[in-house]
């Protein structure tokens, strides 16, 4: 099992004329060949500025990546210039938007916009590219492909702009797929219909997917690995299973409860207390401290190293140190 | 397969002392305190003017302009209209400091009438377009329905009519003076005023804080007045400054059309245009000075409409 | 789309019968009528107004005569020039202002488009800076000062070109250029800000993520969406450039409708006046309706919302 991305200590800084705002603070993670990771914060944690590092679509000025190296199959893409990232854009990562209503140009046809990426990176006959979108249409669930390429963006609902929108993505057939939230502005059962067809495309194309939410619930349903992000920083990365049974991060666990779940009926749903930490001016300890209800003296003064609890389960937590066990203990009693 | 997820620390765990190591002291509220200070809306937008250098030497012309509007003919010896016709094209000296016209009259003296006039016609256009065009548009974005339906029909129809063109129709019947010239501005001038303005009070007329004092009883007009208006402040000022000088640009448009301002006022519109002929003699001054002042202070209110708009605009801050 | 046209147009009727209205009731409310044996002494002249207003009918019956003759295309008669009408002024004036006017537009919108696409592109730098310096100097400068300078400068200092009238494409350069500055620099200055903000929009970021050429963002994605709101513009403009045409037409002594109409203010022609003035706002009226129209199909989210709602 190959990795296909591994992203190193990614720094992300935007200045804006209130300050400078460290986005993404020294983020590492990796990808394998087929898998999903799900990215997972509360909204301003930083999970949509990596995605976009990824890319490299962050607007410069004011963003910038200042620190850190993006491997995409071995190649540093932080290094690459705006010419070489264009061929890579669209063709070996695509990206999907959050909000299909607002991500497709409303002023040309669905057919130019599906056509436009594989006539620019594949130089095919228009005739080919329409087989090609036609074939995409069909794979997305979308009836009557031929008659429909003509139409604009408002003649179609929400759920079916986001299917277009995902068979934009993979008509290029890339091996990566940055998903955005691409969920978040649909309709329940709407969203549920896409989670399927995310399943489905990986089965077909054997793509790799990044899907960055804040729903536990999408997660839950599609991804194999989690990385749980606060504050610019991955607080805890694990297999689906590890994150959601044997959460070790307090504000990993805080987030699972703070999501209804069936099968603990009569559990109380505790929501998180406070904010994130502001952005401009982040704490030189763990960002969590100030909501966490295991804080302890050294949360505020240092940053936790990584703790291996399994090959792929890793957090970011002084309560995995032995003297915080024992005072854990201590309280037991 | 050795993990990538190492953060680098600066320390390593063993380093870090035992005594660190107790639970935190809670003090109540700490994760609530946002680091940022928070500025009202008003003093964050000032601020962002005053960054704006552009707009900010736009204000400071504006404000030599209306001192020197008020105090200027008093420093200077002559009347406005004292004519010395063998004195006529004197250029700038010591006496004259702008020269004098085609009759003898010193340039300089009817400059700062004309500032007068300019910035009287200007400020009253505006004045009264936001007079009528408050009521009209929060009577009727307020109230909606057809009330709002009849109004908009009628406001749709007068955005119609070619602006300029009723100005003279009007102009010609009533005969130009300063009275009418502002009269025949305002008669169609306050209908762009009154679409911003509706369209302002709709989008906000929906925002949560308005429903809420909705629902705890609060009168019609206090919500206009407490809430409303505040927060429809920012685009009519910044339509208010746009509107003073096309005001001004009209006034000298009409002024060149045989239409403006009679004796014994002088207004930069009737000087440059008195000063036409002037030119191809190689009077300059005579159209330098009207000319200058319209033109600078046309892009002094221009730019400080601008700064204003970017200051204004609660999209752009962060 | 339908609905949409109609609804437009029929704004545009009622818009048209305001301003013939207007003129009536401005024309018999003049102190000292027009119509006054002082003004017109002549005996022609007289007979010629005692005919088109039918003076001696009562108001109701002259206001729908004088409905009747604007909706057959005749606007009556001049009382300072015997044998002239406002149809005669029209047919010999209107073509070189229209001319004057359709070349004016040409070369603001094509050269204000271009300053505003660079502008945009180069936000903050030194071609945004330059472009839009131009562009807040053409709004500020009024184009009848601006007119003069240039006569000044270029044709009377440097003789680089004629100083008047209309005979030759080199006479024609200094009124448009006079005529047309103020129109570009509103233009340039929209279309950069709407520019900069089609620039932030998801599907230009999707246009991105596809990894689309810069050059086809822009030219493809971008400008379309990016013009809408130069078309809905073009209305005023157009009434800004026609009545600019007035005073460009006077100061280059160009024999078109502006020069006529100015020459009848300073003679209270009012007859020709009131003529001109239904005219052009017709005229503008029906731009503005066209303009109108224009906007529904460029932009294919229109016929949808007018399908459904409304």
């Amino acid at each position: 099992m190959g990795k296909i991305l591994e992203v190193n200590n990614l720094h992300v800084t935007f200045t804006t004329y209130g300050g400078t705002v460290k986005a993404v603070r020294g983020v590492d993670f990796h990808l394998n060949k087929g898998e999903t990771l799900a990215i997972v914060g509360e909204s301003g944690c930083g999970k949509s500025v990596t995605s976009n590092a990824i890319m490299r679509l962050i607007p410069n000025p004011p963003g910038k990546i200042t620190d850190g190296s993006i491997k995409f199959k071995g190649k540093n893409l932080v290094k690459y210039s705006e010419k070489q990232m264009r061929s890579i854009r669209g063709v070996d990562i695509s990206m999907i938007f959050q909000d299909p209503m607002t991500a497709l140009n409303p002023t040309l046809t669905i057919g130019t916009q599906l056509m436009e990426g594989v006539i620019a990176h594949h130089g095919v006959s228009s005739n080919e590219a329409k087989r090609k979108a036609i074939e995409m249409m069909d794979l997305v669930g979308i009836s009557n492909p031929e008659e429909r390429l003509k139409q604009y963006p408002h003649q179609f609902s929400g759920g079916m702009r986001q299917r277009i929108v995902i068979a934009i993505a993979l008509i290029c057939e890339p091996d990566l797929l940055i998903a955005d939230e691409p969920t978040t502005a649909l309709d329940v059962t709407i969203q549920a219909q896409i989670l399927e067809l995310f399943e489905k495309i990986q089965i077909a194309t054997g793509v790799s997917i990044i899907l960055i939410t804040h729903d536990l619930g999408v997660v839950a349903k599609i991804a194999d690995r989690i990385a749980v992000m606060y504050a610019g920083k991955i607080i805890e990365t694990g297999t689906k299973r590890e994150i959601f049974y044997k959460p070790q991060h307090p504000y990993t666990r805080g987030l699972l409860n703070s999501v209804p779940r069936l099968d603990l009926k009569g559990e109380k749903l505790t929501p998180i207390d406070g904010t994130p930490p502001d952005l401009f001016s982040p704490p030189a300890g763990c960002p969590f401290t100030a909501r966490c209800p295991f804080a302890m003296e050294v949360c505020d003064k240092v940053y936790p190293a990584s703790k291996e609890l399994s090959e792929s389960h890793h957090v970011n937590c002084w309560l995995q140190d032995e003297r915080a066990k024992q005072l854990l203990t201590a309280v037991r009693l | 397969m050795k993990s990538v997820n190492e953060v680098k620390s600066a320390h390593s765990p063993s380093q870090v002392p035992d005594e660190w190591f107790k639970w935190k002291e809670k003090d109540e509220g700490a994760a609530e305190v946002v680091a940022r200070p928070s500025l009202s809306y008003w003093k964050d937008a000032w601020r962002r003017l005053l960054k704006n250098k552009l707009a900010m030497l736009g204000l400071l012309f504006l404000i030599l302009l209306a001192v020197m509007a008020i105090f200027g003919p008093i420093l200077s010896p002559y009347e406005v209209n004292q004519q010395d016709l063998p004195n006529q094209y004197q250029p700038p000296s010591a006496e004259h400091w702008f020269g004098t016209d085609n009759a003898g009259r010193d340039v300089f003296t009817r400059t700062w009438y004309g500032a007068r006039i300019s910035l009287f016609v200007g400020l009253m256009a505006a004045l009264i377009d936001v007079t009528i065009g408050i009521i009209w548009g929060g009577i009727s974005g307020y109230k909606g329905g057809r009330t709002d339906n009849v109004m908009m029909r009628i406001i749709e129809i007068l955005y119609g009519l070619p602006y300029l063109l009723v100005v003279i129709l009007l102009l010609v019947v009533l005969g130009p003076s300063l009275s009418t010239i502002i009269i025949a501005l305002t008669v169609t001038g306050w209908v762009g005023m009154a679409r911003i303005v509706r369209g302002q009070v709709l989008q906000i007329k929906n925002y949560e804080f308005v429903l809420a004092s909705k629902s705890f009883g609060t009168k019609s007009s206090r919500i206009i007045r407490k809430n409303l208006l505040p927060n429809t402040m920012g685009p009519i000022i910044v339509q208010m400054t746009l509107t003073v000088p096309s005001a001004i640009f009209a006034e000298a448009f009409l002024s060149f059309i045989g239409l403006g301002i009679q004796s014994p006022f002088a207004s930069w519109g009737v000087m440059a245009n008195d000063s036409l002929g002037a030119i191809l003699s190689g009077n300059w001054w005579t159209l330098f000075f009207p000319a200058f002042f319209i033109s600078f202070t046309m892009f002094a209110f221009n730019v400080l409409g601008d700064g204003l708009q970017d200051a204004l605009d609660p999209k752009l801050r962060k | 789309m339908l609905k949409y046209i109609l609804k437009r147009f029929l704004i545009m009727l009622v818009t048209l019968w305001v301003i013939i209205t207007l003129t009536f009731i401005l024309m018999v409310s003049i102190p000292g009528s027009p119509f006054n044996s002082d003004q017109s002494s002549n005996e022609t002249i007289r007979a010629n107004l005692e005919a088109h207003y039918n003076l001696d009918e009562p108001y109701p019956i002259q206001y729908l005569l004088y409905l009747k003759s604007i909706v057959t295309f005749d606007f009556g008669p001049s009382i300072k020039q015997p044998n002239q009408s406002v149809n005669d002024l029209l047919a010999r004036g209107f073509p070189i202002s229209f001319e004057l006017g359709i070349l004016t537009i040409i070369v603001a919108v094509i050269s204000g488009i271009i300053l505003g696409i660079l502008a945009a592109l180069r936000h903050n730098g030194v071609i945004d800076y330059l472009a839009m310096g131009i562009a807040v100097l053409g709004i500020s400068i009024p184009n009848f000062i601006l007119a003069t300078l240039l006569i000044q400068q270029i044709a009377v200092t440097w003789e680089l070109l004629p100083t008047a009238t209309w005979s030759s494409p080199a006479h024609m350069i200094l009124p448009i250029t006079a005529l047309a500055t103020g129109p570009m620099a509103i233009i340039a200055r929209l279309t950069r800000s709407t520019m900069l903000e089609v620039l932030t929009q998801d599907y230009i970021k999707m246009a991105k993520a596809k990894g689309l050429s810069p050059w086809k963002i822009v030219f493809k994605h971008a400008l379309r969406n990016a013009l809408m709101p130069v078309v809905t513009i073009m209305g005023t403009l157009l009434a800004g450039i026609l009545t600019g045409t007035f005073v460009i037409e006077q100061i280059f002594a160009i024999p078109g409708m502006g020069k006529y109409f100015v020459e009848s203010i300073n003679q209270r022609d009012y007859p020709v006046i009131m003529g001109t003035t239904v005219f052009y706002s017709a005229f503008l009226i029906i731009m503005l309706f066209l303009v109108d129209i224009a906007y529904g199909i460029l932009d294919p989210r229109i016929k949808f919302h007018r399908k459904g709602g409304e």
